[in-house]
Formats: structure tokens, sequence, C-alpha cells
């Protein structure tokens, strides 16, 4: 049941023109970013080599590559999950999966996997582009799958807590833009945590709550190549927190209010 | 026993919040209290197989809510639902599994074909892989799409989207059918055939239809419920409900003024209404308690309007027209929806 309505939603992700649109125009910015970093990776590859421990195409092409793909992904994803649960409560079509022999738990992890198998889409077409480097040079293989791991999983958070926001309001565009404050906040609350942290420098007490909690935090060790089983818990509670959140919250559609 | 229920409605109520602005519901507040509007007041029936139960009321009354609740869209604030024994908020995916539901708006996927849409809901449905085809098949003849199989939602007729969210609801062939309003925006040719619909589909199910067509559910059902302000007025059978109509109008239009003291003496007619040069003369028949009483009224009703002839010719007033009109569920209905009277002159039969 789950598997049907994740296709489902995959589908009808296709028989608009919006995802098509989403898939061309984050390829066309990344590709953009791809060839003018490894333009400038050209430029300065003599002067590096001469350097003891220089750092390679993984770290000065592909980590940035795809930290600028995560934040394009930022402001996308809302995009995408704004139609999950408030199009069809606009649409009122939301009823035919209520009277229909299905479990809200069914619904959320259907629309949630079929959105998040347009993702794994996403970041296939996003990896061809440095696994193209293959062709040419050496690349740091270990480097590249962590990353790629490291946004899947950035992207898996993205698209619960805007699954989270489709099923609060009816507008899509509401849904959209909120979840887009939400994941930016959450994006930037390491700022606030880093400025305090400097003052907090003597105290040994280890690292700042807000620094924790933001999701940049966890992706940059991943970027670079250290994988860390704490970031992938943060990334998993954060998946599970917003869509046991949804969940009930499509419970209590029903409800009197 | 054959008559087996498969609804059981026991003293459901469903409140909401007033104070708060932009209420989710259709309904218009039905009596508030405390803060909280009653959209569904206390409601208790039951339904049965092979029953074509119609459900009326005026607008905001709680028939969609009420509908809504039986089929697990809303929670009811207190009360008891059971759907074939079992209750609906303890299993609800059992329960849910014998309902086929069509809300007041059909619940569409626009940018699918009609067929690619039907088999989503009878997946939906838990139809097996190999009945899915027989299924849908079966629900396209049934609604008469079997020629718009390849067309996409969008682009059909309102009507033919209507059909559609019909045929989603008898996909599964669940025992009960629940349409809200499914001759909305159909021409008339199609609610005929729809209407014939349901009462096929009455042989075999229990089907649960609300409507503000009163003729239409005087075709169609067996049974009839008013709802007004979230209470239940009126649950009766048609055949209960046209016993107790006993008043039957005569329209006559005539040339000349006619002096309608000399109508009102007449035996039988208790009211005259003046609309120019018509008139619309109220008859009051002996209340029938059988059902073969049936012709007596008739009888008296024949002997009524020669009289209101003879006395036209005497007075040489012009008639040139005259019929009858047979009180309709109409009347009941209004009278029952503006004033709770019946319901105290006992016409509430259980």
């Amino acid at each position: 049941m789950i598997r049907l309505i994740a296709l489902r939603e995959l589908k009808n992700l296709f028989l608009s023109p919006l995802a098509w649109a989403i898939l061309a125009v984050t390829q066309i910015i990344l590709c953009y970013q791809f060839l003018s970093q490894l333009e400038t990776y050209m430029q300065v590859q003599e002067k590096l080599s001469v350097l003891e421990k220089s750092p390679g195409i993984t770290d000065l092409v592909i980590a940035p590559l795809l930290g600028g793909a995560a934040i394009v992904l930022l402001i996308i994803v809302p995009l995408l999950t704004m139609r999950l649960i408030s199009e069809e409560q606009k649409n009122q079509t939301l009823s035919l999966l209520f009277s229909a022999p299905v479990s809200m738990t069914e619904i959320i992890l259907g629309k949630y996997l079929g959105i998040l198998g347009f993702l794994l889409i996403l970041i296939a077409m996003i990896a061809l582009m440095p696994l193209s480097l293959i062709l040419g040079t050496a690349i740091d293989l270990g480097q590249l799958f962590s990353a790629l791991l490291g946004l899947t999983l950035v992207l898996a958070s993205f698209a619960a807590a805007g699954l989270y926001m489709s099923t609060l309001t009816k507008q899509p565009a509401i849904a959209a833009i909120s979840s887009f404050g939400l994941l930016l906040f959450l994006w930037i609350i390491n700022w606030a945590g880093s400025s305090v942290e400097a003052e907090l420098a003597t105290n040994q007490n280890g690292e700042n709550v807000l620094t924790w909690f933001s999701l940049l935090n966890h992706f940059e060790p991943m970027l670079k190549g250290v994988f860390s089983s704490a970031d992938i818990a943060y990334y998993l509670l954060f998946i599970c927190l917003f869509l046991v959140f949804a969940i009930r919250r499509l419970e209590r559609l029903r409800l009197p209010h | 026993m054959d008559s087996e229920v498969l609804i059981e409605v026991n003293q459901l109520s469903r409140h909401y919040r007033t104070s708060k602005r932009g209420s989710k519901h259709d309904n218009k507040h039905s009596g508030s209290r405390d803060g909280y509007a009653i959209a569904v007041d206390n409601i208790s029936f039951t339904l049965q197989r092979g029953e074509v139960l119609g459900f009326l009321g005026p607008n905001g009354a709680g028939k969609s809510t009420t509908m809504q609740m039986l089929t697990g869209n809303l929670a009811p604030t207190h009360g008891s639902i059971k759907i074939a024994g079992m209750d609906l908020m303890d299993n609800p995916i059992e329960a849910k599994a014998k309902i086929g539901y069509l809300p007041d708006t059909p619940p569409l996927y626009k940018e699918l074909s009609v067929d690619e849409y039907l088999i989503y809901c009878a997946q939906l449905n838990r139809i097996s892989k190999g009945a899915i085809k027989s299924a849908v098949n079966m629900a396209k003849e049934r609604c008469g799409l079997t020629e718009h199989g390849r067309r996409v939602i969008n682009n059909l007729s309102k009507g033919y989207q209507q059909r559609v969210g019909i045929a989603q609801a008898i996909i599964h062939s669940p025992d009960i059918v629940i349409l809200d309003e499914p001759t909305v925006g159909l021409d008339p040719i199609q609610m005929i055939e729809i209407r014939k619909l349901i009462k096929e589909l009455g042989e075999s199910h229990s089907v649960m239809i609300s409507s503000h067509i009163l003729p239409e559910i005087q075709t169609i059902c067996n049974n009839v419920q008013i709802i007004n302000q979230g209470k239940l007025v009126l649950n009766a059978s048609i055949e209960q409900l046209t016993q107790h109509m006993q008043t039957q109008n005569l329209h006559i239009s005539c040339t000349q003024l006619i002096d309608i003291h000399k109508m009102t003496v007449l035996e039988g007619i208790s009211e005259v209404k003046q609309d120019n040069n018509h008139f619309i003369l109220t008859c009051t028949l002996p209340a029938a308690e059988e059902h073969d009483e049936e012709h007596e009224r008739e009888a008296a009703m024949i002997k009524t309007a020669r009289q209101v002839i003879e006395l036209a010719n005497q007075q040489q007033w012009g008639l040139y027209e005259i019929f009858s009109e047979k009180q309709s569920l109409e009347s009941v209905f209004m009278s029952l929806t503006t004033s709770d009277l019946l319901l105290k002159q006992g016409l509430n039969i259980d």
C-alpha cells in the first residue's frame, strides 16, 4: 500500500511540468557551478601541485558542488513538498485516501517515499557531473560517496520537514514558504551558535547546542569525507521526528477543531 | 433474518469551535453553545442491506458532515459508528473496506486518465491484481464510461467527472455505498441513468444518498431521513410518508373573476389561494391508514374536482385549466425544516 501511494506520487510528479522544470533548472545551475569551479581549479592546479598535501579535485570541485546543490535544493524541495498534502486538501482529493482502507501512517510514508524517489533521481543526475571527472583524472571515490550520502540525508530531511509543513495548511504556497523558512532557519542556526561559542571559548564544555541543531553542521564533515554515525543519527532522527509529526497532524485533521 | 444491519449509528454528534475563524466546515453553525457550534446533534439510525436511504436537509444541515463521519473522514465528537458490526474507531481499515464514498466534490486526480485513476482506486481498495481489470471495466460499464477510459479526467465535462466519482465509489463492490449529492451537475438523461444505477446498487448493496432534489429521493429511495440543524427530524419509509400526506392541491385557471367564498364552502376544500386568475385549492383528504385505502383518497379527490368543475360551469367562470398536484415530499420537507411542528404531530415514525 505504501509502495502504491509512493509510485502514484512519483508518477503524478512527472505528469506535471513542475518536476521536469525542477530537474532542468537544478541541472543547469549546478552545471554552471561545476564548470566554473572546474575552470578555477585548472588555473590554480599548477601552483597547488607544488604544495605538500595539496587539496585535490575532490576537495576543490566536488565538495563545493554538492554543498551548492544542498543550498539550491533548500529552495527547491519546499516547492516539491508543498503539494503533497496541502494540494490534496485544497482539491478535496484527500478524502479518497481517507475513505480507502489505508492508515494515516501508510499515507504519510507513501507520500514521503514518493518524493524521496524523485530526490534520488535528482541526486543521481547531480552525481553524474563529478563522476564524469573519472574519465580524465583520479577522484577520491570514498569522499564522493560520503558527500553524496550526506546530500541524500540532507534532502531526505528537507523532504520530511516539507511534508510536515504541507499537512499544516491548505495553501501550497504557504506550505512552501514556511518549509523554506524552517529549513533556512535550521541551516543558519549555527550562526548564532558560533558567535556564542566564541564567547564561551574558555568554557570547555564541548559543543554548543545551537550548532548541534544546524542541518549544515552535520553535512560539512560528510562533504570532507568524515563519516560519523552521530551525523547520520541526527538526520535519521530529524526525518523520523517530522514524519511522526506529519502522521499525528493528519490524524488531527479529522478531529473536531 | 435476512435484513442485515450494515450501518449502526448511535448518538452521533460533531461539534466544532466557533471562536476560531475560518472554520473548515461548509456547515453553517447549527446552534451554538459555549463557543461550540453543533454540526450534527445526537443522531442515531441504522441502515440495512438492500436499503436505499435518502438523506435530505437544507444547506448546512449536517448531511455532508454525517457522511464524512460515516466514512472516517471526520472523527465524531460523541457517539459510535458500527460498519457491518465493526466499530469505525477501533477497526478503521476493515470498516472502510466495506464502504464506497463519493464526497460532495469528487476526489479526482484530474491529470490522470479515467483508466489510470480507476486502477489506482482499485489498488487503494486492495483489489487483488488479477481482479483489477474486471473491476475497472465493471465500474466503467455501470457508469457509462466505457468509451472514455483513455481520456484525461480534466478534459471531461462535469457530468462525466461526477460519473468517474461514482465509479470510484463502487469499484470494489462495497457493501455500503455513500453518495453525497450524486446527481449534481448532471443533465436530465444522465440523472435518469444514475438513478437507475443507484436503484440497481440498492438491490445488492446498501445505498445512502443525500440530495436536494426531492422527487429524486422519492423515486429511488425506500427510506427517507430528514435532517435539519444537525438533528434528525424525520426517519420514515416512503410508504409511511405518503400515507401522511393528507392534503392535495387542485390548480384551476379561469378567464373570469371567481367568487372565492363560493369555492370554500364546497366539501373537501379547506383553503383557496389566488394568484391572478390562477387558484390553488387545498383539499383535505381522508387519512389513509392502510395501503389499500389509497384508491379511496383518489376517489375523494375526483369527487372534489367534479364539484369544482360543476360550480365553475354554473357560474360561467370560464374555466380553462384544471389539474391536481399531489402533495409532495417537498411540502413535508418544507414544513419539517421550517418548524419542528410536524414532529410533534407524530410524524416521527420509528
